[in-house]
């Protein structure tokens, strides 16, 4: 029976962790393909904006800086002024830096809950792992966005909500790779031996098992860190994630929208930085060697 | 078909059900966990206890909260969502203007993007490894991490500001000849589909791939058949069932797409009906749309696995 999402019937196996010394020689060289290094670099910027945004920014956020409402590209302005003339970059610079902190919170608490269900399913015995994998199918069956936007319509959308809700979206997704994850490595010969010596559960999951899924869990990470970026921004651009005064990149286009109309290409900056980081994640991922490859046949049906 | 093949399917459908029902209790659970309740919501301003109390009657929300959850699902089963909040309407009326327009969306979307990915996954992954390949493979990785109102603010910009070749809005009446369906569907449909036909083409490319590295192919042109003959006539037959596999899980991102292209076109569909009932927390309304979004959902993963199952030799004994 195959599970309900899996893209192939044949889903099951497969990742397990290849010896130690050939780990330790593909860690000594960092082989990315030309494409993972142009994805290497589109992270580091972003996140280098995020990080020193506000030192680098050359205007405050909210600052009016100019009358001219949309104005093109400048030299004082290098990428133009919003609606109400202030200068786009800096307010990019803000920008980026609450969309990748919003996301990477998400991303994480998906991850960690991901891996702790994940784990608890692998030794707690068949009753647990099956109803768990059963209720977690049913939470992912409900596409992101609409989970999403029936939370903000329940609730109303504060910044807290909005990354449990981001969260709790992909927590299934990381769910199903930890727990296969988890069920291959619990198998193998060193795990039953732990057992046998009489090793608690605890022990068992922390020590045994959870350093061999961390590499796999990492690259998850990261691409759950781009649909988290992707969701939270559509919400903010229909409106409905984050509402004044705060302003991710997805509210940023949102609020220059109007400009559109007079063909003013602003409004395209917003949204070209939150490409930059999610493609740049992407190719990053993709040119890791031998990772990810299950990982992207997934992401067809937990993605949008 | 044989038995274990339609044991299987039967299985299937029914996890179907099962999940769609802890789907609603879900849905459910989550649109009524919200402080103070919908009576409240509705009066506003205009609340004191007395009218408070008289519309909790009214929407049964004095029963305990089971006993609604199996009144609002016999509703569902007969149709009946109930009514809307903010316009008092039945909320089945609503949607039943509303859907038809996003399933036509839908199916124009699919009829333009189908061909075009399947005929762009297998080149790709005929000429695995040239340049052609390479160009396939990072292109379609760049797009599907690409939010949609980039590409939608990107094509307005292009084909209705600096072109003039289409409108930026979609719908502005009645079709009645090409250039008003163009007009009316084009821009919406080119944005969906970049998002699907890259997400397909992945697909489709992975599973030819699969196929062609199998040693019935090997064979086949070990006995010196021509190349073209090896793909269309050996190895695509096999690839079918894989590939309809993956475009009915590439179209599920359809479901999460339209909101915002229905949104950024002012196009009259479903999900701009969502997104306003978002806006005005009308609770049956929000919750009719996620619930027609989720069964949407879970048939086209059911379908997915159908193909996937039927076409499985191993299960044809």
């Amino acid at each position: 029976m195959p599970a309900p999402h899996s893209p192939a019937p044949s889903g099951g196996g497969g990742s397990v962790p290849p010896p130690l010394a050939k780990r330790a020689a593909r860690r000594r060289v960092p082989s990315l393909s030309l494409s993972g290094w142009i994805g290497a670099a589109m992270v580091a910027l972003a996140l280098l904006v995020a990080i020193f945004g506000p030192w680098l920014a050359p205007n405050p956020v909210g600052a009016i800086v100019t009358q001219d409402v949309f104005a093109p590209f400048s030299a004082h302005l290098p990428l133009g002024s919003d609606y109400l003339g202030r200068d786009m970059l800096s307010r990019i610079m803000y920008g980026t830096r609450l969309t990748v902190l919003l996301a990477l919170a998400a991303a994480l608490f998906a991850a960690v809950c991901g891996t702790g269900l994940g784990l608890l399913a692998a030794v707690a015995g068949r009753a647990v792992d099956e109803t768990m994998s059963r209720v977690l199918d049913a939470v992912s069956s409900i596409p992101t966005k609409m989970f999403a936007l029936m939370i903000v319509a329940a609730f109303g959308s504060s910044l807290t909500l909005l990354v449990l809700t981001a969260g709790i979206s992909y927590t299934p997704g990381a769910y199903r790779i930890a727990r296969s994850l988890a069920v291959n490595i619990s198998a193998l010969e060193y795990v039953q031996v732990a057992k046998v010596r009489g090793e608690n559960a605890i022990y068992i999951c922390c020590v045994e098992i959870l350093p061999n899924m961390i590499h796999p869990m990492l690259a998850d990470l990261g691409l759950r860190f781009v649909f988290v970026v992707l969701l939270l921004s559509s919400l903010s651009f229909l409106g409905l994630g984050v509402q004044p005064p705060y302003a991710d990149l997805g509210s940023l286009v949102r609020e220059n929208i109007a400009g559109l109309g007079d063909g003013a290409p602003v409004v395209l900056m917003p949204a070209i930085a939150i490409a930059i980081l999610t493609v740049g994640v992407n190719l990053l991922i993709d040119g890791l060697p031998g990772r990810g490859k299950r990982l992207r046949l997934r992401r067809a049906v937990e993605a949008r | 078909m044989n038995q274990t093949i339609a044991a299987l399917i039967v299985k299937r459908i029914a996890l179907t059900l099962l999940i769609l029902l802890i789907v609603s209790m879900i849905i459910f659970t989550i649109t009524n966990l919200l402080p103070g309740d919908a009576a409240q919501q509705a009066l506003g301003q205009a609340a004191t206890p007395e009218t408070v109390a008289a519309l909790r009657l009214q929407f049964g929300l004095d029963q305990p909260a089971y006993l609604r959850y199996l009144h609002w699902l016999a509703g569902l089963v007969r149709g009946d969502f109930g009514l809307s909040l903010s316009s008092n309407l039945p909320v089945s009326e609503m949607i039943a203007g509303r859907l038809p327009k996003s399933l036509e969306l839908a199916a124009i979307t699919t009829l333009v993007s189908v061909p075009i990915a399947i005929s762009m996954g297998i080149l790709a992954a005929v000429k695995r490894g040239s340049l052609l390949d390479r160009i396939i493979s990072l292109g379609t990785l760049a797009l599907v991490a690409t939010p949609e109102f980039l590409i939608a603010t990107f094509a307005v910009l292009v084909f209705a500001v600096k072109l003039h070749w289409l409108s930026a809005l979609s719908y502005g009446g009645e079709i009645d000849s090409f250039h008003d369906f163009m007009r009316a569907y084009a821009m919406p449909v080119i944005t969906l589909c970049c998002v699907i036909v890259a997400q397909m083409a992945r697909m489709t490319r992975a599973a030819v791939i699969e196929q062609l590295g199998s040693s019935y192919v090997e064979m086949a042109i070990l006995k010196g058949a021509r190349p073209a003959r090896v793909v269309l006539l050996h190895a695509l037959p096999n690839a079918i069932g894989p590939i309809a596999n993956a475009v009915a899980l590439s179209l599920s991102y359809l479901l999460g797409g339209v909101i915002i292209v229905e949104t950024i076109y002012n196009y009259p569909g479903l999900a701009r009906l969502m997104v306003d009932a978002v806006s005005n927390r009308d609770m049956p309304l929000v919750q009719a749309c996620t619930l027609i979004f989720c069964l949407g959902y879970l048939i086209l993963v059911l379908l997915a696995d159908l193909c996937a199952i039927v076409s499985n030799p191993r299960l044809r004994t």
